[in-house]
């Protein structure tokens, strides 16, 4: 349990727990048919049980989804199946068919086709098809140029899209849920936490992670100074090529082949929280999507990517 | 310009014990939340893109991809441009402006900080007012070539508006005017002048120069006439105010968690004060009482919860409690009114409308809220006030706010949670305006309702009918005044007794002064719904023929009758056949351009989407129109009276 400073005054930690329960209490009070996205990261864990503790002693009243692009690392999958069943929720789980039946994957068809196809089209699709209004994500406000501008409540057309230019004004903590039918809102309970706030509260909070965060020894290979671990036989080896024992954790889970590892000992949060103050790159350098250009996140966000 | 490796974190290379027992110590700082803000180009973003940087918050590919875009568009040619750091939007990086509001971390062993950078051009003021609601502190930026501007006093008049009374004045640029003392001063001075009117009195200035680094995060040597702290350490020091537990307890109910049979939670944010398992609480507005059973967490019951806190309440006893309701304590209850004098500041394009009804969040509770007069707006300039009858997008006006129920409230000097507010356009559902709530109206005590021995189920049994409105809504020509007239002459004929009220006549007299603006349409309904209210009172079936193209207006007549004593009639006629019809030519002086603001070709129709009645005039004559009104009256039991006992 996270501790307080002073009898009179919260610590950060709690003051950003109580806004994350605000905010998540708020979309359930005012929304018909809310979501939980979960992507099994840290972000989603730390989201899950903050979800948990605003709605105690209840379940989290809505569903969690989880937007499939069926090459995530086998430890994430075992991760989401054990943490849906001890928070006592539903677990949908969405693949694009269209994508499913085209053989989409990222190794053949790149990063940016993957994405837009399994991810971004792929969110689309499952809320339509369980008409949800209101979609919950881990996105924090710090991750990125674009997102530090973005609501809390972040509303999207019918068609998914995002309009950066005319966003509703937010102010105090008073969200508008309001929207018309078809339309939907895209909540953020996570907007004001950094990593750093996000490793702590885990630490502080001795929050279930998926083991991958933590350093072992794992097969990778080397490609383009990018360490790729070999998680299944999928990922295609070039001649000669021949996955290496090290000793590595990543920063940031999303598709194996398309997450890059880093070489480390920190095998407790502690030493992740330690090794991270020292770190020299941002998380999302793992994540090769972001490098398409400087706008790329803006853009795909406008389209309807989470 | 400096741009050596940032301050190493300490504690990182500490031992494995001691690192434990340092994040514990990281795990217990408090938060600052502060705002920048100032005039375009004083360098807000350069200011904290240069917080960031040195608060060792930019990592090494960041800022491989900000020396490329540096390249690209920035404006210091090769050095780094520490604005691009901040602004976002990639609309933003191509004009060199902040358009929106940018939310910035950062954190030193001490704090965590939370910046809101807003943008200085007047048409993004509502993007300040966002920024400083949730701000403890403002940075204002005042360019030390310029001095105070324009920008400074309306940012800072609404800084000190939405409740921060804690500001740093950053004076920038000072490397541009030779580090000069005097220059320095002057500004101070002509500030601390202006912050005293405004009720900012808790200032502390500082010269800075942000692009080269000078007392931002480490006092300058290029400044020694300067004695005080460099602006990272004043954020540092800064005394945050503590929410003040000894401010009596107050929390909106945000849920009512009901798991099952056993439990029976309310969830909220605590907005004041402490609570405890044995407080005796009040529920407002209902009033009722009970005692607080425990205060529960998911980490077990808790002992108290203090201000700014999520928890969820039991109570002893079972109290009718929902959503929107205050909980409070027994011996300090809130007040409760539904009619207001407010601030408030209008963010949107289209102007506020006088008469209108706007749903309004306050905490947890929605109302529908009509701006009675707007009494004035305020010249951020000359803080002088102005007679004004509409607000504007980035207006601040004065207002009266009459809800459609009391609510329990706190001003907002006392409480921005209790007494902060936004506004609701009802159709497009945006956030078209914010709002603080000062204090109640007595002029609703001062009135007081005359009550009649003669009531309106008495006139209305003397005419054995039911007082009731019809309400013929449709596009000009569409058919509602011919179909009006019929449905009267066949009640008339039943021995009913009817009244119409017809927009063309209605305009010849009561309503002569007003043309055909939104603001005077919102009105012309505004006044002939209540009028039809009277009739219907006076046990008058009435039939009301009107345009009446907007559905806020429309919701505002219906929610003035009793249930089931209105009856919307969509007289449904296409644009093309009504205007194939034109039987008073007016479709083609609209087309002409001789007539302005005409529905259907330059002012929008919102068709109803709950009428009781829709008649399609291409299937149905007006005849068989008539009759189907005239039927449906019947079958809802308003051409029988209401059975009740005469006096």
């Amino acid at each position: 349990m996270i501790s307080q400073s002073s009898p009179d005054r919260l610590t950060h930690l709690q003051r950003l727990e109580s806004e994350s329960i605000h905010i998540l209490r708020e979309v359930v009070a005012e929304c018909e048919r809310p979501v939980m996205l979960y992507s099994i990261g840290k972000d989603s864990a730390v989201m899950l049980h903050l979800a948990c503790k605003a709605f105690f002693p209840a379940a989290p009243p809505f569903p969690l989804l989880h937007v499939d692009t069926t090459w995530k690392f086998q430890a994430m999958y075992e991760m989401r199946d054990r943490m849906a069943k001890a928070a006592g929720m539903d677990l949908l789980v969405h693949i694009n068919p269209e994508g499913l039946a085209r053989g989409i994957n990222p190794i053949t068809h790149g990063s940016q086709l993957h994405t837009d196809v399994m991810k971004t089209q792929g969110l689309r699709q499952a809320l339509d098809k369980y008409g949800f209004d209101a979609a919950l994500g881990g996105a924090r406000r710090d991750e990125e140029k674009s997102r530090a501008k973005e609501r809390v409540f972040s509303f999207r057309s019918a068609a998914h899209r995002w309009d950066p230019k005319n966003q509703r004004p937010e102010l105090w903590s008073l969200y508008n849920a309001r929207k018309l039918r078809g339309e939907s809102i895209r909540v953020f309970p996570l907007s004001n936490w950094t990593e750093l706030d996000i490793w702590q509260y885990i630490h502080a909070e001795s929050i279930p992670i998926v083991p991958l965060y933590l350093a072992a020894e794992r097969p990778v290979v080397e490609r383009g100074g990018a360490l790729v671990m070999v998680d299944d036989e999928r990922l295609p080896l070039a001649e000669g090529e021949r996955p290496q024992l090290r000793r590595i954790r990543f920063r940031t889970l999303g598709c194996y082949p398309l997450t890059g590892a880093i070489e480390s000992d920190a095998d407790t949060v502690p030493a992740v929280i330690r090794e991270m103050l020292l770190a020299r790159t941002s998380e999302r350098q793992g994540r090769l999507i972001d490098h398409d250009g400087a706008a790329s996140m803006e853009q795909k966000k406008q389209e309807g990517y989470f | 310009m400096s741009t050596s490796t940032p301050h190493p974190i300490p504690g990182a290379d500490r031992s494995e014990a001691d690192f434990e027992a340092y994040l514990r110590g990281l795990e217990r700082k408090d938060l600052l939340r502060f705002i920048t803000c100032g005039s375009v180009d004083d360098g807000k973003s350069s200011l904290i893109g240069r917080l960031l940087y040195e608060s060792q918050l930019i990592y090494e590919d960041q800022l491989a991809s900000l020396e490329a875009d540096s390249r690209k568009v920035g404006t210091r040619g090769a050095e780094i441009d520490f604005a691009l750091l901040v602004d976002g939007l990639a609309a933003e990086r191509e004009q060199g402006i902040t358009i929106d509001v940018a939310y910035r971390f950062f954190s030193t062993e001490r704090r965590k900080f939370i910046v809101a950078d807003t943008p200085g051009h007047e048409q993004y003021t509502r993007n300040m007012v966002t920024g400083a609601s949730t701000a403890d502190l403002a940075v204002i930026l005042i360019d030390a070539r310029k001095g105070v501007l324009t920008q400074t006093r309306r940012h800072s008049y609404i800084a000190s508006l939405l409740g921060i009374r804690k500001v740093v004045l950053a004076v920038n640029k000072m490397d541009l005017v030779g580090y000069d003392q005097a220059t320095f001063q002057a500004i101070v001075r002509e500030y601390r002048e202006f912050g005293a009117r405004i009720g900012l009195t808790d200032i502390v200035a500082i010269p800075v120069s942000a692009v080269v680094g000078d007392n931002v995060i480490e006092r300058s040597a290029a400044t020694p006439w300067y004695s005080g702290p460099a602006l990272l350490r004043q954020l540092e020091d800064v005394e945050i105010d503590s929410a003040g537990p000894a401010r009596p307890f107050r929390m909106p109910v945000q849920w009512v968690n009901r798991p099952h049979q056993d439990f029976r939670g309310y969830a909220g944010q605590v907005a004041s004060g402490t609570v405890r398992p044995g407080d005796r609480v009040r529920v407002l507005p209902s009033g009722r009482e009970s005692t607080v059973q425990r205060v529960v967490s998911a980490d077990g019951d808790l002992s108290q919860a203090d201000a700014g806190q999520s928890v969820t309440l039991v109570l002893a006893t079972e109290v009718d409690v929902s959503r929107g309701d205050v909980l409070c304590a027994c011996d300090a209850p809130l007040e409760v009114a539904s009619q207001f004098e407010a601030t408030v500041v209008w963010m949107h394009e289209e102007p506020l409308l006088q008469g209108r009804q706007y749903l309004l969040k306050a905490g947890t509770r929605t109302v529908s809220a009509t701006i009675a007069p707007v009494k004035y707006k305020v010249n951020v300039n000359t803080l002088d006030d102005v007679p004004a009858e509409r607000l504007e997008l980035n207006d601040i006006g004065v207002c009266e706010l009459e809800f459609d129920r009391p609510i329990a409230f706190a001003p907002y000097a006392e409480n921005r949670t209790l007494g902060g507010f936004i506004l609701i356009d009802r159709l497009t559902n945006n956030t078209v305006g914010a709002g603080l709530l000062h204090f109640a109206l007595r002029r609703s005590q001062n009135i007081h309702w005359q009550a009649l021995d003669v009531d309106r189920n008495v006139r209305a049994a003397q005419k054995t009918q039911r007082g009731c409105v019809l309400w013929l809504t449709g596009l000009s020509g569409a058919g509602k005044s011919t179909i009006a007239n019929l449905v009267d002459k066949r009640l008339v004929a039943a021995g009913r007794h009817t009244y119409v009220l017809d927009g063309d006549n209605v305009r010849h007299g009561l309503n002569k002064d007003l043309g055909f603006t939104a603001q005077d349409r919102v009105e012309n309904i505004r006044r002939v719904a209540e009028v039809a209210k009277l009739m219907a009172d006076a046990g008058l079936i009435t039939l009301v023929s009107f345009i009446s193209p907007f559905r806020s207006e429309r919701r505002m007549a219906r929610e003035l009758m009793l249930p089931g004593e209105f009856l919307e009639v969509y007289v449904d006629t296409p644009l093309a056949v009504a205007e194939a019809r034109d039987p008073k030519g007016l479709y083609r002086k609209a087309r002409r351009g001789e007539l302005s603001n005409f529905t259907g070709i330059d002012s929008p129709y919102e068709a109803p989407e709950n009428a009781e009645i829709r008649i399609d005039t291409t299937r149905l004559s007006s005849e068989q129109a008539a009759e189907l009104i005239v039927e449906t009256l019947d079958r809802a039991g308003l051409l029988t009276p209401r059975v009740v006992a005469t006096p």
